[in-house]
């Protein structure tokens, strides 16, 4: 069992509420990744979804889409990322997900993709352009790996194909809270409560909610109808202020150790 | 496989033997799908059907003409060529087609706003012409280089009454304006239809623009027919994403005696890394929704594309042609900026028409086929639209001496 999918069974039973967060690798300097990860980590992340850049980032609002860019002009690959996990699992043993676009993934050939993931210590995938049909095609390159894909519902998902996406996704539901682009909003989303109580009855896997949140408040109302949340644009918005200021990510500790009080503070029983 | 299986393609998951598929955020999902069972409909409804025809026939000009064009073929020496005249369609291109198609489906699904990508400006202006004319809003993504290159068909789309939303991303071209309109179709998705202007993108589009094209097929093989009591030896189109070389081999992909050629943007040569020849050049990946041959580099990033024609400067292609190019039925190859440009001005002296820059690319690899083929020989080019749009951004390319002409005859004279 990898780390991520320990995790989901640990506070199944402890109904802990848990914090994902989200950073470009390679932003915002090539190698800032490593310290980033340990620093996320102690302010309360419980894990984090390592992005790789992308050239062409259909999904992303322009927080992600500029940060992607930078990472890209900063030299950042799949391989480099990969180096740098294997670098930081020396001394961190918080749950790491690449988050990425297809076709980088494709294009360095996926078995070997998922082999060097998991010698690296990359406990699972996230591809937001690669749909349950499709992946079928490449499942092959999976065989028997102790890690797979996570995939994704939204709101407009068509009822009756949730049964295979909770079949086939590896350690949780990425459950998309809005119908849009990534970028922080303001506000817990109409419809999105109902929606997530509706999939509490259908799916077996844990249920991470992300896109648009970006305050503990609203966090925490949404963690008390699922198993977590994930916050991105929130978090590269506070690397960017950081920078701003020559600080050394002071306001993006504290915006996740905020987030993470929060989610604490969640007590509903679930489950 | 035969042909036959070959014209049944995509499959059900909208894969074109191992290309095309649904490469998207799950947020979509369900506006595809609801787009496939809205053409599915439609295409079995006669009213649906009629409505497109006449709208063809008495909005957009058709049938259009198919030319013989003697002067070409005489001083080619080879054989007779004819051209398909999509340039002469209502907006001027091939470009209404699939707009007309396209919008009659919005409408028919509800969708109360339009919104589509343009490189050139062809398909911004064909879609905010049929927006007009059905009165829905529009909405029309455009790299903020292309707006910069193509300021005429911003003016036209504006007096059209759409919104040209300039995109600052990227390399600011097509690639870009496509990612910005997905973006938009993601957050807008309940309300919006995205008129999509080539063989590209996530399943149905490259099925639907295809058949919406394939108009453009079917006359010239009963035209041909028609005239001459045969079929064409060679078919000949440019080839970008690839609508109108789709929408002109689909009909005729049954034909084993008819030899198909899709030409591609060579720009300025394909070793020097600047052209937009993904199926000559490219490798398997996936842009736009769809897995193709596109350009990329080694770590799988997408690459800009390189040519004179902005119609064809894009660095995927449609998934249907990669599936031609690998199963042999169609021959694809591509010519320089500068061939392209040659053709232009030899098919405007010759025979009276000036073609699009795309088209140009077309007539270029017919000028290289003359001394393949014999008279006996009959080639047909898709000549996909005019030429007028390209003139500021060639005048100086194509009489670079013009000015200096001038000049030096002023001096002289004094």
């Amino acid at each position: 069992m990898n780390r991520l999918k320990k995790l989901f069974s640990e506070t199944r039973q402890t109904g802990d509420k848990l914090l994902s967060t989200f950073i470009t690798a390679g932003y915002p300097e090539r190698d800032s990744m490593p310290g980033l990860v340990s620093a996320l980590s102690e302010a309360g992340a419980d894990f984090i979804e390592v992005g790789i850049p992308f050239s062409d980032p259909i999904a992303d609002g322009p927080t992600i889409q500029s940060a992607s860019y930078r990472a890209l002009t900063n030299g950042m690959s799949l391989s480099l990322a990969l180096d740098q996990v294997t670098q930081i699992r020396k001394t961190c043993d918080i749950p790491l997900l690449l988050m990425g676009y297809f076709n980088p993934m494709h294009h360095f050939g996926l078995k070997e993709l998922v082999a060097r993931a998991e010698d690296a210590g990359i406990d699972g995938f996230i591809i937001p352009d690669l749909l349950p049909d499709d992946f079928k095609r490449y499942q092959e390159a999976f065989g028997d790996a102790e890690i797979g894909v996570n995939f994704l519902v939204s709101p407009n998902t068509r009822r009756d194909r949730i049964p295979q996406i909770d079949a086939m996704t590896d350690a949780f539901i990425y459950c998309v809270s809005v119908t849009g682009v990534t970028g922080a909003r303001h506000g817990v989303p109409a419809g999105i409560l109902a929606f997530l109580d509706e999939l509490d009855a259908k799916v077996s896997h844990p249920r991470m909610v992300g896109f648009g949140i970006s305050e503990p408040a609203d966090a925490a109302t949404i963690a008390n109808h699922c198993d977590g949340v994930i916050v991105g644009s929130a978090i590269i918005k506070a690397l960017e202020q950081d920078e701003a200021a020559g600080q050394d990510y002071t306001i993006t500790r504290k915006l996740v150790s905020d987030l993470k009080q929060a989610l604490r503070g969640v007590t509903n029983g679930h489950r | 496989m035969s042909q036959k299986d070959a014209l049944l393609l995509p499959d059900e998951y909208g894969y074109f033997g191992a290309y095309g598929g649904k490469y998207l955020p799950e947020v979509l999902v369900a506006s595809v799908e609801e787009l496939q069972t809205a053409y599915a409909q439609a295409q079995s409804d006669s009213q649906f059907q009629n409505e497109m025809t006449s709208l063809l026939r008495e909005y957009s000009g058709r049938p259009t003409a198919l030319t013989k064009a003697g002067r070409l073929s005489e001083h080619l020496g080879g054989a007779t060529i004819y051209l398909k005249r999509e340039d002469l369609n209502h907006t001027g291109a091939h470009k209404i087609n699939n707009a007309v198609g396209q919008i009659l489906l919005a409408r028919r699904m509800g969708k109360k706003r339009i919104i589509a990508e343009t490189g050139a400006g062809q398909h911004g202006v064909a879609t905010a012409t049929v927006a007009a004319r059905f009165g829905l809003q529009c909405v029309v993504y455009m790299g903020e280089e292309d707006i910069r290159r193509q300021a005429l068909n911003v003016f036209r789309m504006q007096l059209l009454g759409t919104e040209v939303v300039p995109v600052t991303s990227g390399s600011r071209t097509l690639k870009d304006a496509i990612n910005e309109a997905i973006r938009d179709w993601v957050t807008n998705v309940q309300d919006t239809f995205y008129l999509i202007g080539s063989v590209v993108g996530p399943h149905p589009y490259p099925m639907l623009v295809r058949d919406f094209q394939s108009v453009i097929g079917h006359e010239t093989r009963a035209q041909f027919m028609e005239r001459e009591s045969r079929l064409p030896d060679h078919v000949v189109a440019c080839v970008g994403g690839g609508s109108n070389a789709m929408g002109m081999f689909y009909p005729f992909l049954r034909d084993s005696s008819v030899r198909m050629v899709g030409v591609e943007a060579a720009g300025q040569g394909l070793d020097s890394g600047l052209h937009a020849a993904s199926l000559s050049r490219g490798s398997h990946g996936v842009l736009h929704g769809a897995f193709s041959y596109l350009l990329q580099d080694d770590d799988g990033q997408i690459q800009e594309a390189h040519s004179v024609s902005a119609g064809l400067d894009y660095p995927g292609v449609g998934p249907e042609h990669s599936h031609l190019k690998d199963t042999g039925r169609v021959e694809y190859q591509s010519v320089s900026d500068d061939e392209a440009l040659e053709a232009m001005s030899l098919l405007s002296r010759l025979e009276g028409i000036i073609p699009a820059l795309e088209s140009a690319h077309a007539v270029a690899h017919v000028m290289k086929m003359a001394d393949q083929t014999s008279l006996d020989q009959t080639i047909v080019i898709c000549l996909s639209g005019r030429g007028d749009k390209d003139i500021d951004a060639i005048r100086d390319r194509l009489i670079p001496d013009h000015r200096k002409d001038a000049s030096k005859q002023n001096r002289d004279s004094h």
